[in-house]
């Protein structure tokens, strides 16, 4: 289930957890990534903490956690090379992996229809 | 964008929205951030081949002597700037800084001696200060015009001379800092072997009725694309130059921003002109005893840039800043993260290891010697 939120997160969700990523419209408001810093394994985290930072050429961006939960895993492959991200920000350019504290938080995001809407 | 702020437009507003600029207000006026390729490959584009800039927002002023005698206005001039303009021969330009009684740096300029007068260009923040401050002090002896009807177009890369070259075959024979009327598309043209980007390159001042032609003219070259002011800033930045307002103001004094190479030695203690502009009591005595701070580069250890703001320690656990950073970003050239800041002189050695704080962490920074490229400008 693909679910986005007005951060311009987009979120793929299975059995509790949610592989979390920015969206292509995020990344071509970002230009050129040069730089991913990304939360640490085991952090728990709130909705609306900041979880990542990206760095374009112009400047930083903050990426909040979408919902509670627990960082399970984050993408090492994108802190390497952050072009990743700009080249496939909905697949290989995911960002961590969130544990949710509770499943159904998940039911009030936007679907993706909705989501490309808002962005015009 | 603020609806509400009516931004002022230069002769190239139309033609940079016509090529998919990205528009922000800059210093007032409505101007390209960037093109559909961004910032990093326009920076990359405009050290590989050529650049075309729209820096028309620029302010560009004639001092004309009032006694006919180009050496009165140089003479003028010099009250208010630490450099030799005297000293400038026909057909040069030189780097320039307006000081104030503190021996701050108010504004740089580039000034240039067009036989009979001097020709100068200011940075657009500063140039209605700058204009003013112009006739406040000099107009017993220059008449003081701001040309507001000219277009300027900088033009940097390495294929910058053959581009124009193809225009008007003279601009090869220009070396660094030559300045010379052209006819280009028989339009009369004021023409500077200079730039800000580190690269070769030219600056032409175009009558605004013709700029887009002009513009227009060299963009059909497959070589030159338009490039932004995100690229504009990271070009300079890799060429250590500095940007007024964030690496220079009136709280840094010329030594202090390490640019004792604009000051000519006959305007320091024991010259035949020697001091006579502003703060001179200030600026003089640094040069033998240095400035309590220094502008220096700063490279990053790791992979995150240091943007401007960022203060510096001189250790990992420090508390009390010790310095802080003017300018950062990402190097495309580079291909690293590259930054300048003020520390305190005794820290100013390159190598020495600084800690700056990025969102509360501490991250190693080394004092590097500016630039971070190498310039490639066309000396004679």
């Amino acid at each position: 289930m693909l679910k986005f939120t007005e951060d311009h997160e987009w979120l793929n969700l299975a059995d509790g957890v949610a592989t979390v990523g920015i969206t292509a419209h995020a990344v071509e408001q970002l230009g050129d990534l040069v730089y991913v810093d990304l939360p640490e394994v085991g952090a728990t985290l709130a909705k609306g903490d900041a979880a990542a930072t990206v760095e374009s050429v112009k400047a930083a961006s903050d990426v909040y956690c979408p919902l509670e939960g627990e960082i399970v895993e984050v993408n090492e492959a994108i802190r390497n090379d952050p072009s990743i991200v700009n080249a496939d920000p909905q697949d290989r350019g995911w960002f961590f992996r969130l544990k949710l504290a509770r499943a159904s938080d998940a039911e009030g995001l936007m679907d993706e229809s909705a989501y490309l809407a808002s962005v015009g | 964008m603020d609806d509400t702020v009516r931004l002022n437009r230069t002769p190239l507003t139309d033609l940079n929205i016509a090529l998919g600029g990205k528009m922000v207000n800059f210093a007032g006026y409505e101007m390209p951030v960037q093109f559909a390729p961004g910032v990093m490959k326009e920076h990359l584009h405009t050290r590989a081949k050529a650049g075309l800039f729209d820096v028309s927002h620029m302010g560009q002023v004639i001092l004309r002597p009032r006694s006919g005698r180009v050496e009165d206005a140089a003479l003028a001039l010099e009250r208010l700037v630490p450099v030799d303009v005297l000293g400038l021969k026909p057909g040069r330009q030189r780097y320039g800084l307006f000081t104030d009684e503190k021996g701050g740096i108010l504004d740089d300029l580039m000034f240039a001696n067009r036989g009979d007068h001097l020709f100068l260009v200011v940075n657009a923040a500063c140039k209605a200060q700058d204009v003013a401050h112009l006739r406040a002090h000099l107009s017993d002896a220059c008449e003081i015009e701001e040309l507001t009807d000219r277009g300027l177009i900088a033009l940097q890369g390495p294929a910058a001379e053959s581009a124009l070259a193809k225009l008007a075959p003279e601009a090869a024979d220009m070396a660094f800092m030559d300045l010379r009327e052209l006819s280009i598309l028989g339009i009369s043209c004021l023409v500077s072997r200079s730039g800000y980007s580190g690269e070769d390159g030219y600056e032409i001042s175009v009558p605004g009725t013709h700029a887009e032609a002009l513009a227009k003219a060299l963009l059909e070259n497959p070589d030159v694309q338009p490039i932004g002011l995100g690229a504009r800033d990271s070009l300079r930045l890799e060429a250590g130059l500095c940007l007024y307002g964030n690496d220079i103001d009136r709280t840094t004094t010329p030594v202090a921003a390490a640019l004792e190479w604009a000051v000519q030695k006959v305007r320091r203690t024991g010259g035949a002109r020697a001091g006579g502009f502003p703060g001179a009591d200030v600026v003089l005595p640094e040069f033998e005893n240095g400035a309590p701070t220094r502008r220096v580069g700063l490279a990053p250890e790791g992979r995150a840039p240091i943007r401007g703001g960022a203060d510096l320690y001189a250790d990992e656990a420090a508390t009390t800043p010790v310095g802080h950073v003017t300018s950062g970003g990402f190097g495309p050239t580079a291909e690293a993260p590259v930054a300048m800041g003020y520390v305190p002189t005794a820290l100013a050695t390159p190598g020495t290891r600084l800690w700056a704080d990025v969102r509360g962490k501490r991250l190693p920074v080394a004092v590097a010697t500016l630039p971070f490229v190498t310039p490639r400008y066309k000396r004679s």
